[in-house]
């Protein structure tokens, strides 16, 4: 795009941009009159939709009869999927997620019809009230016997270079190991909602918590059979997604559509939190498996590394999601040789799906491990073979997929955590602690990440916006990103007002709404900034080329040397009012409103070669976790955290914090207390807040250290600043390190405890025990 | 019928259905959709709202949280119901508020609002701003978006600057109705619930209503109706019953009214059980124990109560009334097996009584589950041990989590009496008993072979505790 409008991309006196500005929303959240989904005042014709689900895994259904169902209080529909007009499977990619039960049990837990009531409480009632029976099939429910079946919902992937199997066998010290790694329920605060208000003939208005509302406005159109101009999705601000709601938030606008079709009455469709948690997907869990080469002095000669996602029993997002696993099992190291390979296994679980960190983090994880066990072999102290293997010049800069790193900052980064955090002073504190205490001991670890940023579908990055100026100056922006908490229309809201020049309150940052900027990507992969950011501020760009033109011709200036700052507009010596300008600029008929685009540049990836740059650019951080732990129960505590995390240049100092501790706190809850669990059935039990607990207020350490590496990003993001949404989130490796580290005191340092995640106390207390029986302790 | 404040308006209600909860009440009949549903179950604390009532001094409004989405409307009455729209003043934020925007204390704002209401609790209490107090004050409250360090800064921040608010402004004439509302004397009741206000009262009202069922906090109770979806029967509750209310500490022993909330009795269980602190600070959350009651706990003789491993270990004794006469039973006969007690039909559990512990008697209580706040025990412990020059004379002990009833180990204290103490032979025998005492199940929150091995190491731990002089540093948790 030509420019003719430039702009210091530096912190200016009467700009927003840079600065803690408050959340946009956050008054009105604090008041309770920020409007969710479910507080719409209710429409007169409303009514309520619920769903019955199998009670079994797998096999077929034998017979359904719902006149009990029908027959309940206040009913007014029941539909399974014969009575669904359009399309039937709602898969986002490759298809397989029927929107009722087609037949073949694929879950237990699964939906087999939709029931519509006057009221939420007589829908529920009357959901459960259906009888039902299954020729019942052995059920797939581990990653084990998946891949003893060869069952896959996507073809293996592999890449890598280098002979690794000839580099294991002649190398001086090897390794090898499994991890299992637990999956995650999202447990956003606002269970999945959709509101579907039936419009003109077949036309249809959808409210929904969506991060991806081109995605449901698409499924609605394809399950109505109609186009997709007819219908139209509104998404103002979810209560939190992290993925939860990118694919599986649309199963339940479309059943509230097909309702609201075939009733002419306005349809909701709220999940209650145990419905939710049974059948939307979560989080992968992972089984992996690794072969390390390395030397003496600690240096990586060549890694093996297999992962293994439980992907459910559909696609769902599956492919991206352990490529993501796949493209980080190196994190920041240079593995040398090295072949990696990325199982997709079909199970009879509900499709578990994006979860901040899509993949990666359980693929991370590995690289932490294979430090660690590096360093128990050789006794070296973990941060030192951590270092040691650090990309960087001595050691080559290019990824196994072959992507060269250009921004190589996190031997820096770490070497200034490793000084302000004082690492080596509490390492040593650490041990001395341990030598006098029999019962509690203490860990301590710092891990790096490296995050790759950009959708790895190629076609998902690009973003549009639609800005338009009124004649009192008041601008509205809309964009294709959605609002979840991450402060996305705060951080829009900035840019637009430091474009223009104007303050923050003269932006208003609209719904996300399909019918304003379309065939948008979901709001995921951390991008939204870095892609509705540069579409907005494009949408910008074309306005005030427009407005420079004009106010050149007035005052006789060239037009490249106007200027939009403090509320004016200048040039030469000349200054008007900005909404002076815009009053002109109307009754000179100049068009105040424009779309803006953009497409991130340089990315590819070869999938028949597995490789490419499918990264724009990389993310970086590092955190110190120290922990205690009781050998007498595995009951612990993180005791003090300290981080510093490359967010380029910072757009809202607050916000990227806020992101930072919380991916923190959300990465130390999959890592520590989050434990899914499903019984022989293949039935979810961990299925409400009772039984499965994310971190509560306690948790977070009392000692919180958290700052901003500040070095620009050196590709031409907007304004140099740095995806966020997603990398803190493996910062909380370092406290599942330091756990490993507190058990492999007992052990004077020389084993690699076998710690699975999540490290629930239980797990915990067994990694001791197996430490313990090893070591011939009593 | 039932009265109540909601907010400043007075309300009055007879037809309710009883399954409403104050939280649908709020959203549908009442469009104030600030209070959010997160769970419907008490756990994540997003339909916070706050209940002002009368003071015990009876001179001012004293302000407790509680989750809106378990609350039964009866509850409400001779209350003052507050949600969150109703605490900014025009449009001047409450400090609370005013502290969360400023401290970025929000991002998706999803359980914003009710995390602003624990706060305005903890801001209408003398209680010092620290760490500790504003863990305790929003132990009820989940937020999966900032990992708590702005929430916890805004509080710290805005309950360090307390001043007068516009409560404080209305305190006396919000006083004023409430008391003309204590004033009544008729029964307060509403469909199907009633809440008589002493013992008479109560079992006139059982005999006209012999399918009744008991609640006090309606905190377990409530769950029936939003997560299993059944109709409730009539209701009778105990938390008015005057005798029920009571708790009186004398030279013997500390009785603690059945129905008063676990909050109200927690600053005379700290003081006279000091031990017992870490236990009850990690019983549910604060928003439950505001409502939850001692006696709730006891008579559903839940494996996995964490009150029941008290009362056995204290060998507290269960006051239980029919209306017209008490009886007391022993801790230990009062449970009979799963959910079974010794509870005759229109029996109610009146109060309990724990008497003091002697000088030579060291008692402990440990709770092991997967997260420290608001977790259910995968195994509750509490020992105690009475020494005679070193030796052993008594020990008794209570369990959860580890049999289908709370229970204690007799094979303990009949093993270990006359041991001494300080020998190690005695903790390892006392390690030998537990790890064959029980035989507890495999469920979500923990394994059997976990929960063995964890019996017998709390008891190593209570043994490191207990001895003269410090062995090892025991406890990763402040919790002393």
């Amino acid at each position: 795009m030509r420019k003719l409008v430039d702009q210091p991309s530096h912190k200016a006196e009467h700009s927003p941009l840079l600065r803690s500005e408050k959340h946009e929303s956050a008054i009105r959240q604090v008041s309770g009159s920020a409007r969710y989904v479910d507080d719409i005042p209710a429409p007169a014709s409303l009514c309520y939709a619920s769903v019955g689900v199998t009670n079994v895994a797998s096999g077929t259904l034998t017979s359904l009869d719902l006149s009990a169902v029908r027959q309940s209080p206040g009913v007014i529909d029941v539909i399974t999927i014969s009575d669904i007009p359009g399309h039937t499977d709602i898969g986002p990619v490759f298809g397989g997620d029927p929107i009722l039960l087609d037949n073949e049990v694929k879950f237990h837990g699964q939906p087999v019809f939709a029931v519509l009531a006057e009221t939420q409480e007589q829908a529920r009632v009357a959901a459960t009230k259906a009888t039902m029976t299954f020729a019942e099939a052995a059920a797939i429910l581990t990653t084990d016997e998946a891949l003893a079946a060869d069952a896959k919902v996507r073809p293996t992937h592999e890449f890598g270079r280098g002979d690794v199997s000839n580099t294991l066998q002649s190398a001086p010290l090897t390794a090898s190991g499994h991890l299992s790694v637990g999956g995650q329920e999202h447990m956003y605060l606002e269970g999945q909602v959709s509101l579907a208000i039936p419009e003109e003939e077949d036309r249809m208005s959808i409210f929904t918590s969506s991060q991806h509302p081109s995605e449901v406005q698409k499924l609605v159109a394809e399950v109505l059979d109609v186009k997709l101009h007819r219908v139209a999705v509104d998404m103002r601000r979810m209560g939190g997604g992290f993925g939860g709601k990118e694919s599986q938030a649309a199963q339940w606008a479309c059943l509230a559509a097909v309702f609201a079709l075939r009733t002419r009455r306005a349809v909701k469709m709220r999940l209650p939190r145990m419905m939710d948690m049974q059948v939307t997907g979560k989080r992968h869990p992972f089984e992996n498996d690794y072969e390390i080469a390395f030397n003496e002095t600690g240096k990586m000669l060549g890694a093996k590394v297999t992962v293994s996602g439980n992907c459910g029993h559909s696609p769902d997002l599956s492919d991206a999601i352990v490529d993501r696993a796949m493209f980080h099992v190196d994190n920041a190291y240079q593995l040398g040789d090295t072949h990696v390979t990325g199982h997709r296994l079909k199970t009879n679980i509900v499709s578990h799906t994006a979860f901040r960190g899509f993949g990666g983090p359980q693929g991370l994880i590995m690289a932490e491990l294979m430090m660690d066990v590096v360093a128990r072999k050789t006794g070296l102290d973990p941060l030192s073979v951590r270092k040691l293997n650090l990309y960087g010049e001595e050691n080559g800069t290019v990824t196994p997929y072959g992507m060269p790193l250009e921004q190589d900052i996190l031997a820096d980064l770490i070497g200034k955590l490793e000084a302000d955090s004082n690492y080596w002073q509490r390492r040593e504190e650490v041990k001395a602690f341990n030598a006098a205490s029999p019962i509690i001991k203490k860990g301590l670890a710092l891990t790096p990440v490296k995050f790759g940023i950009s959708f790895t579908a190629k076609h998902l990055n690009q973003a549009g916006a639609l800005l338009h100026i009124y004649t009192d100056g008041s601008i509205q922006v809309n964009h294709g990103g959605t609002e979840m908490g991450q402060g996305l229309h705060t951080k829009i809201g900035q840019i637009v007002a430091h474009e223009f020049g104007v303050t923050l309150d003269n932006i208003e940052v609209t719904a996300t709404r399909t019918d304003k900027v379309p065939n948008t990507s979901p709001t995921a992969a951390s991008s939204g900034t870095d892609l509705n950011g540069k579409a907005a501020q494009n949408a910008c760009i074309t306005i005030k080329e427009r407005l420079a033109a004009f106010f050149a011709e007035q005052f006789n200036v060239p037009a490249e040397d106007v200027i939009f700052a403090a509320g004016q507009v200048s040039a030469g010596g000349h200054h008007l009012p900005f909404t002076q300008l815009i009053q002109n600029a109307y009754m000179a008929r100049i068009s105040l409103s424009a779309t803006g685009y953009y497409r991130t540049p340089k990315i590819y990836y070869d999938r028949e070669t597995g490789s490419g740059r499918p990264f724009f650019y990389f993310a970086n951080g590092a955190a110190v976790s120290e922990v205690s732990v009781d050998t007498l129960t595995g009951e612990y505590t993180l005791d003090k955290v300290d981080i510093l995390h490359d967010v380029g240049t910072s757009l809202n100092p607050a916000i990227d914090r806020g992101q930072i501790e919380g991916g923190f706190i959300q990465g130390m809850g999959w890592l520590t207390t989050e434990d899914l669990r499903w019984d022989d059935s293949g039935r979810l039990i961990s299925n409400n807040m009772a039984t499965y607990k994310i971190p509560a207020i306690g948790d977070t350490p009392a000692h919180f250290n958290v700052a901003l590496f500040d070095r620009p990003n050196a590709e031409d993001s907007i304004y140099h600043s740095k995806a966020v949404g997603e990398p803190p989130f493996m910062l909380a490796i370092s406290v599942w390190c330091a756990i490993k580290d507190a058990i492999a005191s007992l052990a004077d340092y020389k084993v690699d405890p076998d710690l699975p995640a999540p490290a629930t106390p239980e797990k915990v207390l067994m990694a001791i025990n197996a430490i313990q029986n090893a070591g011939g302790e009593q | 019928m039932i009265k109540f404040l909601l907010n400043n308006e007075l309300v009055t209600l007879e037809n309710n259905a009883a399954e409403v909860s104050v939280q649908q009440y709020l959203r549908d009949q009442k469009a104030l959709t600030g209070s959010k549903e997160g769970c419907a179950a008490g756990d994540c604390g997003a339909c916070t709202v706050v209940l002002g009532e009368i003071a015990p001094s009876q001179t001012g409004i004293f302000y407790r949280s509680v989750n809106s989405c378990i609350t039964l409307m009866a509850a409400l009455h001779g209350k003052q119901l507050i949600t969150v729209e109703h605490l900014s003043d025009g449009n001047t934020l409450h400090p609370v508020q005013q502290a969360m925007v400023e401290h970025h204390g929000s991002q998706c704002g999803f359980c914003t609002p009710g995390f602003v209401m624990s706060m305005f609790a903890l801001y209408h209490t003398d209680q010092p701003a620290t760490r500790e107090t504003v863990n305790t004050a929003l132990s009820g409250n989940l937020c999966r978006c900032t990992g708590y360090r702005p929430i916890i800064d805004a509080t710290i921040d805005s309950c360090a600057h307390r001043g007068a608010d516009k409560f404080t402004v209305q305190e006396s004439e919000v006083l004023k109705q409430l008391q003309a509302i204590a004033a009544e004397t008729s029964t307060p009741m509403m469909n199907k619930v009633y809440l008589p206000s002493s013992r008479e009262a109560m079992a006139a009202l059982l005999q006209e209503h012999p399918d009744a069922r008991f609640v006090a906090g309606s905190t377990d109770l409530s769950l029936e109706y939003t997560q299993q979806l059944k109709t409730l029967p009539t209701l009778v509750s105990t938390t008015r019953v005057k005798e029920c209310r009571e708790l009186k500490v004398d030279e013997q022993a500390v009785t603690v009214g059945a129905a008063l909330p676990l909050s109200d009795i927690t600053h005379v269980l700290h003081e006279h059980f000091p031990q017992l602190h870490e236990l009850i600070d990690r019983f549910a959350s604060l928003p439950i124990r505001n409502q939850a009651t001692l006696g709730g706990n006891v008579a559903n003789a839940s494996p996995i109560g964490d009150m029941p491993p008290v009362l056995l270990a204290l060998n507290a004794t269960v006051i239980i009334d029919n209306g017209s006469e008490y009886r007391e039973v022993p801790a230990d006969k009062f449970f009979t097996g799963y959910r079974q007690t010794v509870l005759a039909d229109k029996e109610w559990i009146s109060a309990i009584r724990f008497n003091h512990l002697d000088e030579q008697t060291q008692l402990k209580a440990y709770k092991v589950s997967k997260r420290h706040e608001d977790d259910i025990s995968a195994v509750c412990a509490v020992f105690t041990v009475t020494l005679d020059n070193g030796s052993v004379s008594a020990i008794s002990s209570g369990f959860g989590g580890v049999a289908a009833t709370p229970v204690s180990c007799e094979a303990l204290e009949q093993r270990l009496l006359g041991k001494t103490w300080s020998e190690q032979s005695t903790r390892q025998l006392g390690m030998k008993i537990l790890a064959e005492a029980f035989s507890p199940i495999d469920d979500v929150r923990a394994s059997a072979s976990y929960r063995k091995q964890i019996l017998a190491n709390l008891w190593q731990r209570f043994w490191f505790e207990t001895q003269s002089e410090l062995l090892a540093t025991t406890r990763v948790t402040a919790y002393a």
